[in-house]
């Protein structure tokens, strides 16, 4: 994968008179990542990405689209970017042509380019189908379909989307979702979604954004590392003998008999384990890991306001 | 990159596409034919009447083309507005608008683009109003000249309203607010020519103001350049309102 940051926010905020909708986020994107923005209702994934997309100006701070800052060079800058808002901005009045024909000019793609570039859209969006056809007229996941058809139609490096999925049904949504993981082959993807399987179906990377402020940004399968480990022994030695493993901090007998052990981060001692259980008749039966979940993950930072309102510090430097 | 006529030309193609799919064009072209062509031949009726009367004072072109001319600036006056209200608070009620403000179009590519389809709309209502009296061609010796100064005139004047009423939907969500500020607006600046003609200080400014003044010569087939400049900046004006209006929501 390719190392080149093409999006770059620096200590972003969005002020709507008292209220304060973003706070000093920092976000990055590299070629070829999908990034899920992940947030309660309100905690401003909109408003982020609308700055991101040059819809609004921020308060304070600054976004960079591909080394280029949109505020100082709006034109060079948006020309790599495909956006589409939570609602998909189509005229009904159109056809699915007509109006990607638009789009398409409107991001300026050359007119001898731009038969082909409606194609390519259509194609990868699966409208061929309904391109004739008046946009008002089609359902809303087709609707939804022909707004990421726009975003892409100049085949821009970020393609930016706010909730791409709400309001369709499961089939539509596994279909726009394989979508997504195909531009994410191409394209640098963020998106926007309050639905945590979503993030993690499609998703490389998760940011968690609260009240404005991101709290979160790892990898997506740095979520599911291990936190513990249930251990199921025949004969249980004498816990301090286990706390000997390299790596395990602490043993719990839990109420079924099995054993939960703590471990020490970046460790892994089940290997260890296994062998100890081995050569010391230990019987072992049951030896399995326990991750977080990203839905741990999301209710601990978001729904105490603890979490956020002691340590914003350290969250801002966990986003940067 | 493209230069900025592309863009607008885009834009302004795809606005003209959809001012005339919708119904609302072909509803105001209609009832707007309607009733120029009631007042056409009214009129037309009664100069054939009162002929004898006319004579070398008064020719047909002066009396039908002016009358006419000067009937349908109060409809346009009404009409306009009906026209720019969709033009940005509908997209903007529909959130379309993002399209434009995250493509690489500029707030001015944008609002010129949008003029200039709505231009496609005023010339089709030109070439109506000018089609009348043309009939006329066939039957007697018509000035041309007038005719053409007349509708030059009205030209002028619906950019005028046009821009104020672009201007007036970019303030706001609902089409039917728009038109009725439009249509406020419009009014309040062509009844300046009242306060113009009281005894106040600057009388002669508020009438200079007025909308009606510089089309009445037009109307009378006088081509002044100091009117067509008056309603060239009059619209360059309220389509760079409409510009900073559309960069202050940004901010």
């Amino acid at each position: 994968m390719d190392n080149v940051t093409l999006i770059e926010a620096r200590d972003l905020s969005r002020r709507y008179g008292a209220n304060t909708a973003v706070s000093g986020l920092n976000l990055t994107l590299r070629k070829g990542e999908i990034l899920g923005l992940l947030g309660p209702n309100g905690a401003g994934k909109s408003t982020t990405l609308k700055m991101l997309a040059g819809c609004l100006a921020p308060s304070s701070g600054s976004v960079l689209i591909n080394g280029i800052d949109i505020a100082e060079n709006p034109k060079a800058a948006k020309a790599h970017l495909g956006y589409l808002p939570e609602q998909p901005p189509v005229y009904p009045e159109l056809t699915v042509n007509e109006y990607l024909h638009y789009a398409a000019g409107l991001h300026g793609v050359p007119a001898i380019e731009r038969f082909a570039a409606v194609k390519r859209a259509k194609e990868s969006c699966g409208l061929s189908d309904v391109a004739e056809r008046l946009i008002g007229n089609l359902s809303k996941g087709y609707q939804q379909r022909v707004g990421i058809a726009q975003a892409i139609i100049h085949q821009p490096n970020v393609v930016i989307l706010d909730e791409p999925t709400v309001g369709l049904d499961p089939n539509q949504i596994r279909e726009i979702r394989a979508l997504i993981a195909t531009l994410g082959q191409q394209h640098s993807v963020i998106l926007s979604s309050h639905i945590l399987p979503e993030i993690q179906a499609v998703c490389g990377r998760v940011m968690i954004i609260n009240k404005g402020r991101a709290v979160y940004n790892e990898a997506v399968d740095q979520q599911l590392r291990i936190s513990s480990i249930i251990l199921g022994l025949k004969r249980t030695p004498d816990l301090a003998a286990l706390k000997n493993i390299v790596g395990i901090t602490q043993v719990q007998t839990l109420p079924s008999g099995l054993l939960r052990l703590s471990i020490a981060a970046d460790a892994d001692p089940r290997e260890a384990l296994a062998d100890a259980a081995a050569s010391n008749h230990w019987g072992l039966f049951e030896l399995r890991a326990e991750g977080k979940t990203l839905e741990e993950v999301f209710v601990e930072l978001t729904s105490g306001e603890i979490t956020v309102h002691e340590s914003p510090e350290k969250s801002l430097k966990e986003a940067a | 990159m493209s230069t900025p006529f592309p863009t607008i030309s885009i834009i302004a193609s795809t606005e003209a596409r959809r001012i005339f799919v919708s119904p609302l064009a072909w509803a105001v072209l209609a009832v707007m034919q309607l009733i120029f062509g009631f007042v056409f031949i009214n009129m037309l009726v009664d100069y054939a009447r009162n002929a004898s009367m006319s004579g070398q004072f008064m020719g047909v072109a002066d009396y039908i083309g002016g009358g006419l001319y000067g009937f349908a600036t109060i409809i346009l006056l009404l009409v306009m507005p009906l026209l720019t209200m969709r033009m940005f608070s509908e997209e903007r009620k529909s959130g379309t608008l993002t399209l434009l403000l995250s493509s690489p179009a500029s707030l001015i590519e944008i609002v010129l683009g949008k003029f200039f389809g709505l231009f496609a709309f005023m010339l089709a209502t030109i070439a109506l109003l000018g089609l009348m009296p043309l009939t006329l061609l066939s039957g007697t010796h018509l000035d041309v000249g007038r005719i053409a100064a007349g509708l030059l005139g009205l030209l002028l004047m619906m950019m005028a309203f046009g821009a104020a009423g672009l201007f007036v939907s970019t303030l706001t969500k609902e089409p039917t607010i728009a038109a009725v500020g439009g249509f406020g607006l419009l009014l309040a600046v062509w009844l300046i020519q009242i306060v113009g003609n009281q005894p106040v200080p600057f009388a002669a400014f508020f009438s200079y103001l007025s909308l009606i003044g510089h089309f009445e010569s037009l109307r009378r087939g006088i081509f002044n350049s100091a009117d067509v400049i008056y309603y060239l900046l009059f619209t360059t004006f309220f389509l760079w309102l409409a510009v900073l209006r559309l960069d202050m929501e940004r901010n």
